[in-house]
Order: structure tokens, then sequence, then C-alpha cells
């Protein structure tokens, strides 16, 4: 990123000098190695927005212009986060098409018998997340996109918890639509992904107007009024000037990533997983979120008797170990769980066993309080 | 709150998720002062030194953690922390 501001920057798509061109190169190089991460059939499905909720507001408002009206359904679960549910709240007052919500068992999995039982010849789009961001549960999404597809619906996944954390195959899954962000797996903020079927994106109205989304803009004096027609695919999604050092970032982190292999980054995250639980099994006064035996990714939700997960954190936090407290942008869950707030611990690729074995030394220290 | 007091403070937040609880962070130059003066007004109840403190101060009970983060709980208004918060560092 220091390089390209230093030799490649400028805006992309516009301008016929050096610098414009070599941008340009970049930000769609990048774009290619999303699409390859993924496995996009091409790489105009890949639209670059700031981050999963905007991937998702981006979905719910151009769905709505043309294809949700009253009458239509969309299917949520009760495990997303907060971004998988406003925007569709949103539009869903706009247009008037109804929400319906997806139980989730009391410990934290997705109620495959109420999916089926909700899903209808109404529902239009069933948005789901991959992995949980509270419990970290992973969801069978093939299984799911089929049952979706079944019943004439399509799938909008979010994967802002699973794309960094183990490979996801866009065809093999069979998702209409999977969305991230960069942040998640080591690059700068305010970069994300929308991936969308192409015939999908195709017949797509963009919601956000501007520059570079836009072929044609014509006056036309006798109507007094401007004629417009939409640019090709991706850009059509991309209004303005875009975080054209960002999508480097991403596309630089992503080939770092590849790299260490997701299979790998899987199997270290679930390793370190089941022994930060094993450890933590001793502690009698934490209690866990969400299923510790199934199938998930390097999350663990906890409490701790008598104390708030923010006063958890704070512990932590004063022996230099960063978790999160509160609901995580996920209140549904939480109400499931019966629960203001829970402390979340989450692992990485850089995480190590040493670095478990000094969080439940820390742990004990706080039981000991 | 008193200026004098302000200026021992660089935010006040609500807690995500945990109804009452307020989070007030000072400033690091003058959090060991700020423990300090604390320290003379409120009863402590529990410790591990260095790190944490459990205290309470008339009806509010409040834990100052070394980082200069101090967790009010319960607190039924912004005025009610204000005041406390007064009567603390001042």
């Amino acid at each position: 990123m220091v390089d390209f501001y230093e030799n490649n920057n400028a805006n992309v798509h516009r301008g016929v000098h050096t610098l414009a061109l070599e941008a340009t190169e970049m930000y769609e190089q990048s774009r290619e190695c999303v699409a390859k991460f993924i496995n996009a059939k091409e790489s105009c499905e890949i639209i670059f927005v700031r981050g999963t909720t905007e991937a998702i507001n981006v979905v719910a408002y151009s769905l709505g212009l043309n294809d949700l009206k009253e009458g239509d359904e969309v299917l949520i679960s009760l495990m997303e986060h907060h971004s998988n549910i406003v925007p569709w709240e949103i539009t869903a007052k706009i247009h008037g098409f109804k929400i319906n919500y997806v139980d989730v068992t009391s410990d934290g999995l997705l109620n495959i018998q109420d999916f089926e039982n909700k899903i209808t010849s109404k529902t239009k789009i069933v948005c789901l997340s991959h992995v949980s961001n509270v419990t970290g549960v992973v969801n069978d999404i093939k299984k799911l996109a089929k049952i979706a597809h079944a019943h004439g619906a399509i799938i909008l996944v979010d994967g802002a918890q699973s794309v960094p954390h183990m490979p996801v195959d866009v065809q093999n899954l069979d998702v209409d639509f999977l969305v991230f962000s960069g942040h998640k797996m080591l690059s700068p903020t305010g970069i994300g992904v929308l991936y969308g079927k192409k015939e999908l994106l195709q017949k797509m109205t963009p919601f956000q107007g501007g520059g570079e989304m836009i072929k044609d803009v014509i006056f036309d004096s006798i109507t007094q009024s401007c004629n417009i027609s939409w640019n090709e695919l991706p850009w059509k999604f991309e209004a303005g000037t875009p975080n054209i050092c960002g999508a480097v970032g991403l596309a630089t982190a992503i080939n770092y990533l590849k790299k260490v292999g997701m299979d790998n980054i899987l199997a270290h995250e679930q390793a370190l997983t089941k022994y930060a639980i094993d450890g933590m099994k001793n502690l009698s006064k934490v209690s866990f979120y969400g299923s510790i035996d199934s199938n998930k990714c390097g999350i663990i939700t906890f409490s701790f008797a008598d104390l708030s997960s923010h006063d958890v954190a704070l512990l932590c936090d004063s022996y230099g170990i960063a978790i999160r407290s509160g609901y995580h942008c996920a209140q549904p869950l939480h109400q499931i769980f019966k629960l203001q707030s829970s402390a979340r611990a989450s692992f990485y690729l850089y995480n190590t066993i040493e670095e478990i074995n000094r969080f439940l030394e820390v742990l004990q220290e706080i039981q000991n309080f | 709150m008193s200026s004098a007091v302000a200026d021992y403070i660089t935010r006040i937040e609500g807690t995500c998720g945990a109804g009452s609880d307020i989070v007030v962070v000072l400033k690091f130059d003058k959090k060991d002062q700020a423990l300090e003066k604390i320290l003379k007004k409120a009863t402590l109840k529990n410790t591990i030194a260095g790190v944490i403190y459990d205290l309470t101060y008339e009806q509010s009970s409040f834990r100052f953690y070394a980082s200069g983060k101090i967790i009010f709980r319960g607190v039924e208004n912004k005025q009610t922390l204000n005041r406390i918060i007064d009567a603390l560092l001042l």
C-alpha cells in the first residue's frame, strides 16, 4: 500500500496518463485476485464496497428498487449480525415486503426445521451468515442454498466470519450473493466485497448514482432531463471514486493468506479453539454460549459468574489481551441466550498456544478475584 | 461536572448490551492521580493490586482498572454520574 501511494496513486478508469493507467491496472488485478480467491466465474461478479454492511445495503436497496414488493418475503435468521437485519427492516418498510425470522436453538444452531417451515414460494431471498460472529458456529450453506433454490428463492450469505477463516468457493456452495470485509482478513479497513452471480447483478438497478457507474448522461433539451444508461458490470455498482488502495491492500492480504493456505488457517484456529475450550472447562465460573462441540471457527463466547462482560474484557485488557464484550451487534441472538452481553475471544492465524496459555492464566486470575 | 474534573476525562460512554453500565475513560497521564484521589474517598472492597480496584462510594459500586477506565454500574442518569465523579475527583 505504501508502494501504491508512493508510486502509482491516481484515480481509476478516468485519466489516460501513466499513473492513472497503472492505478487502474492494479485495481482491476485486485478484483481478479478476489474472484479467484472465492472461485467466482468472472471478475465482473466482484463489486468493491466499504465492507460487509455496505454490500448488504447495496443488495437490499437494489433489489428493493425493482424486485421486492408487497406480498414478497425475505427470510433471515435470528443469529444474524445487525448488518444483515437492519438493511432489510429499513427496505421492508419502504417497499412493503415481509421479513420472516428463522429460529435459533438454545445452543446457537440454526433451527433447520424452522427454516424449512418458513421458506415458501413467497420467499424471494434468504439471508444467512456462513459463520456466526457470536458463536463461531458454521452453517451448512450448501444445503441451505439448495433448499432456497428449490423454493425459487435466491440466497445472500454473510461471509464476514467465514471468508477470512476457511476456504470458500461460491460455485461449490452455489450462493447468489456473498459479502465480506477486508479488515477481518489482514486487509485495511474500508474495503469489502459484494460477490453476485452475473445474471443477477445484470438485472439489478444500482441504488447509488454518480461517476463511474454510468455509461451516458445525455441532456435532452426537449424534455429538460437527462437520459442515463448504466455502465457495465462491475462498475455499475461502484459509484464515485473507489477505495483503490484498499483494494490493492485486500489483494495483498489475500495473496498472503493463500500462501499460508486457507485449510491450514482453519485447522490452526480450530486447534487453538479446542485447546482454549478444554482449558476454560476447568474454570467453574465460566459459562459458554453456543455449541462448543459442533463444527465451528475460532470464536469462543462466554461469561463469568458475577462479572459483566465488560469487566472481563477490561481485566483481560489489563494483561494485554484484547477480547470483545457486549452483544457483538447481534442482540436477537443474545435475547435467545437470555443475556445482556457476553465476552468473546477470537483467534486467527497469528495466535499461538502460548497466547492461549496466558489467556487461561488470566481467566484463572479473574476467577480468583 | 466541574471543569477541573473534566480535565481528568477523555470520554464517557455507555456499554453495549449491558443496560446501565457506563465506562469513564481517563486521560492516560492523569489516571494514577485520579486513582490516588478515588482511593482516599471510596471504600475498597477487593483488588488485584495494580490491575483492578473494586470500590463503592455512597450507593454506587464501580471498578477502577489500571488501564485508566472506570466502570460504573446501575447509575440512574448522567447527572448522578457527574455528581459522583465530581465528589471522587475534586
